[in-house]
């Protein structure tokens, strides 16, 4: 790090600022911008520097602001940046907002007649005639906007130093297989690069400079991870209802499926995916699947985890395994359906009436996406229960930087499903008796050839025979053997991972998409003399090492996105004897955590 | 099971799979005494025993409600599953997802079909998912005490004295409207209707939708109700005698020439109609549409086969799934090999 420290002073003194900005762009949606970005971002990448790339758009089709960020970043942090250092103004309806909002010297790029350079002149403009150089590239009017994206492209390109050559590369695997598309974007990145050799003088520190640090990593976004994920779980049934931010995950899952999952012999499929009529009969479906034997999932976003409320305690009371995504957006109703959050996790945990908790996933990153969708359907059907997977926005919709996935290494688990050879051995079979002592009975699937395989499946008070009953000794029995049954996943749930720095005293907690900015600020809060230890909790229940993490520290920060603590109070409901060192720093306002608010937030409460 | 038996003439009679009919029954029934539910699982009981249905590849599905309790009051053998209220369409889809091989067998309500669960009752239609979907009709909330639900006659009376003030929805013509491959109405005090009706709909690839009178005695059996056996057999009009030949009976009838219509169902049996009065034709969409718009106007209760298409694809036919059921499918199936994960792994790079 030390050497990293130098070097950066050094590029400094020489007036530049090398692979550590971040750029934001903002257009209208709908106007082929987001292939632009992509290129931008891509190019960057392959010249193997670390980059990552956030969209901030609106819950529209075409025609309202939209901002796209990237970060770049030497030292491999992803998380988003707050501040902006580059920006490129092309909405009109923005420009002069976007404008204020940037600090002194900070970098603006603008089609010339929106006259961005008189609203701040503590800002260095770039003023570029796009709509000339649009009209240059084709007479096409309707591809003239589309074009205009690529010409920002080849002006920040040629600022920024971007090589060429990759420029090419990015476009070209952004417009696959469609030539004429890669000629026509090839035809205006380099109009916007010629002219801006031709007649900007650079004004600003910022370089890209190639290093190699992304060689063998894959881009990939949260959801399409997750989707792998479940394919290679062994996924059978498929039921969704499309939703923002969730659709991508089982419509890429659908494509994946297509390819992959194709009987050879008969050529037909080894899957079933269907698009529900909503979320009540898409977990309604799964649920059916479950208990026939199927390795189903859902997946959905908030307004649908709440529609599912009713089927989740059948599930759980009925014990019937199946797999939720829940891919978090802002709430409560309709809330800001394309902004982040991580505002479910209580009423997730806890969903549907009664007595009812379940076991959470909560991945960090787009390789836990994946492993997590593995790790969810074997837990489902171990317990035979409903798992949930909460993802949101930020990490299922954006793309990140990530090592290649690990084809899975331990074979599927269906759990304890009695065959008919097994019940012929058994003679006897009692579909909710605790015969092992873990809380977790026997199961049979329907079509099993035996006379002893049948037993009624119900949301009623049942016994260990699954008749009905309403006799206050088999309810308790029971509903203490569901949470003897819950206390046996904590030895099976994903372990938190911990990050301790050495005599700290000061300990923090996160989860989920927090991740990077998490490991950004505990850098950063060791440079300010503060060091943290730092655990990321990956899942409901909690293990032993949380516990073991709180009671080693005297001051406990837990670091979430919403804005009730809700982690914080789960912990509190865990380990109640800790309660007042246990602390919070909230982040709500809808855009992905950045590490410069959890810095704050820790430094401000340790003044 | 009995082993030794002492003479032949006391052996229990068996069907074409060796099994009695006491091996289709299931618990003792809770329902009221009378209740038109118990005659219905009397002639599920008997149906499945007569065409000889394989009870471990039944799955038997309902929601909430009276009607709903009563697959636990038949084929103990088949795997039952009790959903939540107006939910079963959908877990039925579930069930014929995850294992196309097993005959799905439901009961529902007018409560959990026609009012809490009309839009999963609409889109099971729709999707034509292959089962039995038998709604148990007596137009009131039994379990609740005798509200009215939406198959409530307009006019008709509530045992508290209360008129029910607005239209009923006609699940039969519903059905019809949205699809439907087969649409039986029938009467829980006409029996021998109900068995071929019953049994045919087990030989449609599709969902068969049997909409079945069943009087509530406790809470909607009095003067003045439209759902009461007395009104019922008082208007019942059959609009053909039915009758049933399965596929593994070679029985040929005669019939006098154009008094009997015969539709070949399926799995290869047959539906005969034999006409009575009505000249009516069951494979007319339309026509089948009017007569039961015209009958409600008259306040006529029209039974029998209302409509039936065994040419419609089924949704198990229009997914396109490999033939073992996906349920047990082996992970050499199920997981594509280490060379996929490379492939797309490459493409991300």
């Amino acid at each position: 790090m030390k050497t990293l420290a130098a070097e950066s002073a050094q590029q400094t003194e020489q007036g530049k600022i090398i692979n550590d900005f971040s750029i934001q762009v903002a257009t209208v949606n709908g106007s082929g911008s987001q292939s632009s970005n992509n290129v931008l971002m891509r190019s960057i990448f392959q010249m193997g520097i670390p980059v990552s790339g956030k969209n901030l758009f609106p819950s529209n089709i075409a025609g309202l602001p939209t901002w796209f960020t990237i970060r770049v970043n030497k030292d491999g942090w992803i998380a988003r940046k707050k501040e902006i250092d580059i920006l490129v103004a092309m909405n009109p309806q923005t420009g002069v907002e976007d404008v204020k909002s940037l600090r002194t010297n900070a970098i603006c790029i603008s089609p010339v007649e929106m006259n961005l350079d008189k609203v701040r002149s503590d800002v260095r403009h770039y003023l570029v005639p796009f709509g000339q150089l649009a009209a240059e590239t084709t007479d096409n009017i309707k591809l003239r906007k589309l074009l205009t994206n690529m010409i920002y492209v080849g002006v920040v390109a040629e600022l920024l130093e971007i090589e060429q050559e990759e420029i090419e590369k990015a476009i070209r695997k952004q417009f696959e297989g469609k030539a004429k598309v890669v000629d026509l974007n090839l035809g205006a990145a380099n109009k916007g690069r010629q002219w801006a050799k031709e007649n900007l003088k650079k004004e600003d520190p910022y370089y890209v400079e190639r290093l190699n640090k992304t060689a063998g990593k894959i881009i990939i976004d949260g959801n399409a991870a997750a989707a792998l994920g479940c394919m290679f779980a062994g996924a059978t049934v498929v039921t969704w209802y499309p939703i923002t931010p969730s659709s991508s995950l089982c419509e890429t899952l659908a494509d994946y499926m297509e390819e992959y999952r194709v009987d050879k012999e008969t050529g037909k499929a080894t899957y079933a995916i269907i698009q529900a009529e909503d979320e009540l009969a898409a977990l309604g479906m799964a649920l059916g699947a479950g208990w026939a034997g199927a390795r189903s999932m859902t997946s959905t976003s908030g307004p649908g985890i709440s529609l599912m409320a009713e089927f989740t305690g059948l599930g759980y009371f009925a014990e019937i395994p199946t797999v939720v995504f829940d891919i978090q957006r802002v709430g409560p109703s309709t809330g800001m359906p394309t902004r982040t959050a991580q505002a479910d996790l209580m009423s997730t945990y806890q969903l549907s009436h009664g007595d009812t908790k379940h076991i959470v996933l909560l991945p960090g990153s787009v390789a836990e996406c994946y492993e997590m969708a593995m790790d969810a359907f074997n837990l489902a059907e171990r317990f035979q229960t409903p798992v949930f997977v909460l993802s949101d926005l930020d990490l299922g919709m954006n793309n990140w930087m990530s090592d290649p996935f690990q084809y899975p290494t331990q074979p599927i688990d269906r759990g304890k499903v009695l065959d008919a050879d097994e019940l012929a051995k058994l003679g006897k079979f009692e579909r909710y008796r605790d015969v092992d002592g873990d809380g977790i009975p026997y199961r049979t699937l329907p079509g099993t050839k035996s006379p002893i395989a049948a037993y009624f499946t119900r949301g009623s008070g049942h016994n260990e025979k699954a008749a009905y009953t309403e006799r206050p000794e088999d309810y308790v029995n029971l509903m203490d053997r569901l949470n003897k049954k819950y206390q046996t996943a904590r030895k099976y749930v994903p372990k938190p991972e911990t990050h301790m720095s050495k005599d700290a005293k000061i300990g923090v907690i996160a989860f989920g998409s927090s991740h990077p900015a998490m490991m950004e600020a505990i850098e950063e809060l060791k440079n300010a003399n503060t060091p943290v230890s730092y655990i990321r909790v990956r899942a409901l229940p909690f293990t032993e090492e949380l516990r073991q993490f709180v009671e080693k520290h005297d001051r406990v920060y837990v670091v979430e996105q919403n804005r009730d603590a809700q982690m914080r109070d789960l912990i509190r409901m865990e380990m109640p004897e800790h309660t007042m060192k246990l602390r919070s720093v909230l982040h709500y306002d809808g855009l992905p955590l950045d590490a410069r608010s959890v810095t704050d937030g820790i430094l401000e409460q340790e003044r | 099971m009995v082993t030794t038996t002492p003479s032949g003439s006391s052996a229990p009679k068996t069907n074409r799979i060796g099994l009695t009919l006491a091996d289709y029954k299931g618990a003792p029934s809770t329902l009221c005494d009378g209740c038109g539910h118990d005659a219905i699982t009397a002639q599920i009981i008997k149906a499945c025993y007569e065409v000889g249905m394989d009870p471990h590849m039944v799955a038997k599905l309902s929601g909430i409600g009276c009607s709903s309790k009563t697959p636990a009051y038949f084929l103990s053998q088949s795997h039952g599953f009790n959903a939540v209220h107006g939910r079963m369409p959908s877990v039925a889809t579930g069930v014929s997802m995850a294992n196309k091989q097993l005959h799905l067998l439901a009961v529902s309500g007018d409560g959990d079909t026609a009012s809490i669960g009309l839009g999963q009752f609409c889109h099971i239609v729709r999707r034509n998912v292959p089962m039995v979907y038998i709604v148990e009709n007596n137009g009131v909330y039994g379990l609740t005490k005798g509200q009215f639900s939406a198959t409530a006659e307009k006019g008709a009376k509530a045992k508290s004295g209360v008129l029910n003030e607005l239209q009923s929805i006609d699940l039969c013509s519903l059905a019809i409207e949205l699809g439907c491959g087969f649409v039986g109405r029938s009467f829980a005090g006409d029996p021998k209707q109900l068995m071929a009706l019953m049994k045919a709909a087990m030989s449609h690839n599709g969902t068969a939708v049997l909409d079945v009178i069943s009087p509530c005695v406790t809470f909607n059996n009095h003067e003045g109700s439209t759902k009461s056996y007395k009104y019922a057999k008082e208007h019942e009009i059959p609009l053909h005698e039915l009758g049933y030949v399965s596929f593994f009976e070679q029985i040929t009838v005669d019939y006098e020439p154009g008094s009997v219509q015969e539709v070949q169902l399926h799995d290869g049996s047959r539906i005969t109609l034999k006409k009575l009065e009505h000249d009516f034709d069951p494979t007319n969409r339309a026509k089948a549409i009017e007569t039961i718009h015209k009958a409600n106007e008259e306040k006529q209760f029209l039974t029998g086969l209302l409509y039936i298409d065994e040419q419609k694809s089924s949704f198990t036919d229009v997914m396109d799934i490999i033939d073992e059921p996906l349920a047990t499918l082996p992970e050499s199936k199920t997981r594509p090999p280490k060379a996929a994960l490379d492939k797309i792994m490459a493409e991300l790079m």
